[in-house]
């Protein structure tokens, strides 16, 4: 029986664990030297590693993203902290013109093996500016990786992976799971990029949820089971390169699609679920495939409000039940 | 200076010319798919400035970047290929005129976004001081980048942590169409060094020797780790902003005047008044520039151009 850690931990000891192995790993942000970072996801570090490997930065987002590609492309293995993934924006021309494009504008001559790290989505009345769920820019930019761990085990087995890539990989911390236990080997262990997981198995219909939606949605399942409607979960994990086959592979044996993204609803990752399961298993769908997603509007801070915008279990057992109806 | 020196940075100078014109005949008979940016009457930077730096040390640069990646050790027939749209180019005709790289010879990039490989420089620095090497790296952009926040984090970090990086501001007097004095309130771009708590000197960057000595201060303090440097070097950009600029504003008057202040000719006469070269040996280095920039050329012309599936090699496209 493994160890029952937290989301942070586990992200930390993976860090840790890399750290330790290949000393061209370091960390850089604003914070993640001796504070130990926003959440303490590097926590101990500066004792571990000193101030070098975890090093603190001033708050400049652009520098923090191009400098960390530049170190990689002289054999570093930069993971880069910028916080909130709101704050990225700050830094896009570094992470989307340079960091992923600057690989195959080379033609392989050079390599830009950067993880940036961001923390994304919803937590309590963090507003406008800190609840962003942007993962669809960096999808929609070719070169980069996007890996939105919801366990963990994920997280640990995420991280070192990203890691290892040689390329820059888009790692994405859900506030509101931080906090969560679950159990995680003491050994480092990779998890493949690309590789969804199964988290609950079901027969009705299928859910692809990511982040905090795959715990909601495993709240809905539970009531729903309750109503007598077995839903499959399954959580992609790295939104770029997605796992098509296993998603197919569900959609095919339920007939039903429920894409809940926390992202926005046009161009994002609930829509291309739709678009591609459409463009594929049209024949074996039940019903049209639907998605669920953060309403079209700008974060807003008062919990009323806030709590408005977002999916929940409630909402996603309603669409549920309404896609069961007919 | 010695005299080998001196007649090495001619050549550089030479060939980097002979190659911008060039491409410039090869624009105007469709050879080359785009409008380049071409870097005639800035030569005695990319030479000044590249001639102190080793293979091993490394460059980033702008769009106006050809010259930069002769200078450093690019093959112009990799380069003229390269922008060419040909396979055999640099890049296998994936970057073009704006994306060059060649990493053994130090060359990390050319980019396209004004400003954006002035962080990227900055991290080859911090490897180069993580790794514990004696190596530089070096940053060309241009005035407009300076007024970019890239050039403001950049700095900031590097002179924080002294990181071994040489922050070339070519100031050519002109950001696409807008002048500098348009741009900024400022006479000289070097005093911002100050501003960051580093070296700051602006120089005539038509005079290699000028450019040549700014640059041999800067490379010894990063080599000795004791941080970075800001040059601006004074220039001027003879032609438009890209091939086929027409460039209304500004004056013919203006261009004629900075073509009196060539830095070819400027180091020529140098050379020639203190008995270096003569006028013949300046027309022998003509002339083998000359003759190599027409093999590149003629090799540019002869490849083929890359495969169209091969463009979703290395792309990321999940398939």
């Amino acid at each position: 029986m493994a160890r029952r850690i937290r989301f942070v931990e586990a992200l930390r000891e993976g860090m840790r664990q890399e750290m330790e192995r290949d000393p061209s790993v370091f960390v850089m942000g604003e914070g993640v030297g001796p504070h130990g970072s926003c959440f303490k996801q590097t926590e101990n570090f500066t004792n571990l590693f000193g101030i070098d490997r975890s090093r603190d930065t001033p708050i400049s987002e652009l520098a923090i993203a191009g400098a960390a590609a530049g170190a990689a492309m002289m054999g570093m293995r930069p993971i880069a902290d910028l916080m909130w993934i709101d704050f990225s924006m700050l830094a896009m021309d570094q992470i989307c013109n340079q960091a992923a494009k600057l690989p195959y504008i080379s033609n392989g001559q050079v390599k830009t093996p950067v993880v940036y790290r961001m923390t994304t989505g919803k937590s309590k009345s963090n507003a406008a500016h800190h609840s962003g769920s942007f993962y669809s820019w960096f999808i929609n930019t070719p070169g980069l990786k996007v890996v939105v761990p919801s366990t963990p085990y994920d997280a640990k087995g995420l991280i070192i992976s990203a890691i290892r890539d040689d390329g820059p990989v888009i790692y994405l911390e859900h506030k509101l799971l931080l906090n969560n236990r679950g159990e995680v080997p003491e050994e480092p262990y990779e998890i493949p990029l690309g590789v969804a997981d199964i988290k609950r198995e079901g027969t009705d219909l299928t859910v692809v949820a990511t982040g905090a939606m795959t715990v909601f949605t495993m709240t809905a399942a539970q009531k729903l089971e309750k109503e007598g409607v077995s839903i499959e979960i399954i959580d992609p994990r790295t939104l770029m390169p997605y796992d098509k086959d296993t998603i197919l592979a569900s959609v095919r044996k339920t007939g039903r699609l429920l894409a809940v993204d926390e992202g926005y609803r046009y161009c994002g990752f609930g829509s291309e679920m739709v678009a591609m399961t459409a463009e594929n298993a049209w024949d074996a769908l039940k019903q049209p495939p639907r998605q669920l997603t953060t309403m079209h509007t700008t974060i807003p801070f008062s919990p009323p409000m806030e709590d408005y915008v977002f999916p929940n279990p409630d909402r996603i057992a309603d669409a549920v039940r309404s896609m069961m109806q007919s | 200076m010695d005299t080998i020196t001196q007649i090495r940075l001619l050549e550089t100078m030479l060939r980097v010319r002979k190659a911008e014109l060039q491409l410039a005949i090869m624009y105007k008979n469709g050879k080359v798919p785009c409008a380049a940016h071409l870097y005639e009457g800035q030569e005695a930077i990319a030479a000044g400035i590249c001639d102190h730096l080793r293979h091993d040390d490394c460059i980033t640069s702008t769009h106006r970047g050809h010259g930069h990646c002769i200078a450093k050790g690019m093959p112009i027939k990799k380069m003229i290929a390269e922008v060419s749209a040909k396979k055999t180019g640099c890049c296998g005709g994936k970057g073009g005129t704006m994306h060059l790289f060649m990493p053994e010879v130090g060359v990390m990039g050319t980019v396209g976004i004004v400003g954006g490989g002035i962080p990227i420089a900055t991290g080859i620095g911090l490897a180069m001081k993580m790794q514990n090497t004696d190596r530089v790296a070096v940053s060309f952009f241009g005035d407009g980048a300076a007024n970019n926040g890239s050039f403001h984090e950049s700095l900031n970090l590097a002179a924080l942590w002294k990181l071994p990086v040489i922050y070339i501001c070519e100031n050519n007097l002109y950001a696409t169409s807008v002048a500098v004095w348009r741009s900024t309130p400022i006479p000289d771009i070097g005093i911002r060094g100050s501003a960051y708590g580093m070296p700051g000197v602006t120089v005539d960057g038509n005079h290699v020797d000028e450019v040549y000595a700014a640059m041999e201060t800067a490379v010894a303090r990063g080599r000795a780790g004791e941080g970075p440097t800001l040059i601006e070097c004074k220039t001027y950009r003879i032609r438009g902003h890209f091939e086929g600029d027409d460039a209304f504003y500004r004056t013919k008057e203006e261009v004629a005047e900075a073509r009196k202040r060539d830095p070819i000719d400027y180091w020529k006469a140098h050379l020639i008044a203190n008995g270096a070269i003569t006028e013949e040996t300046f027309e022998a280095m003509s002339a083998k520039a000359d003759e190599e920039v027409a093999e590149a050329a003629a090799f540019a012309d002869a490849s083929p151009y890359p495969e169209p599936e091969s463009a979703l090699l290395l792309s990321g496209n999940p398939a």
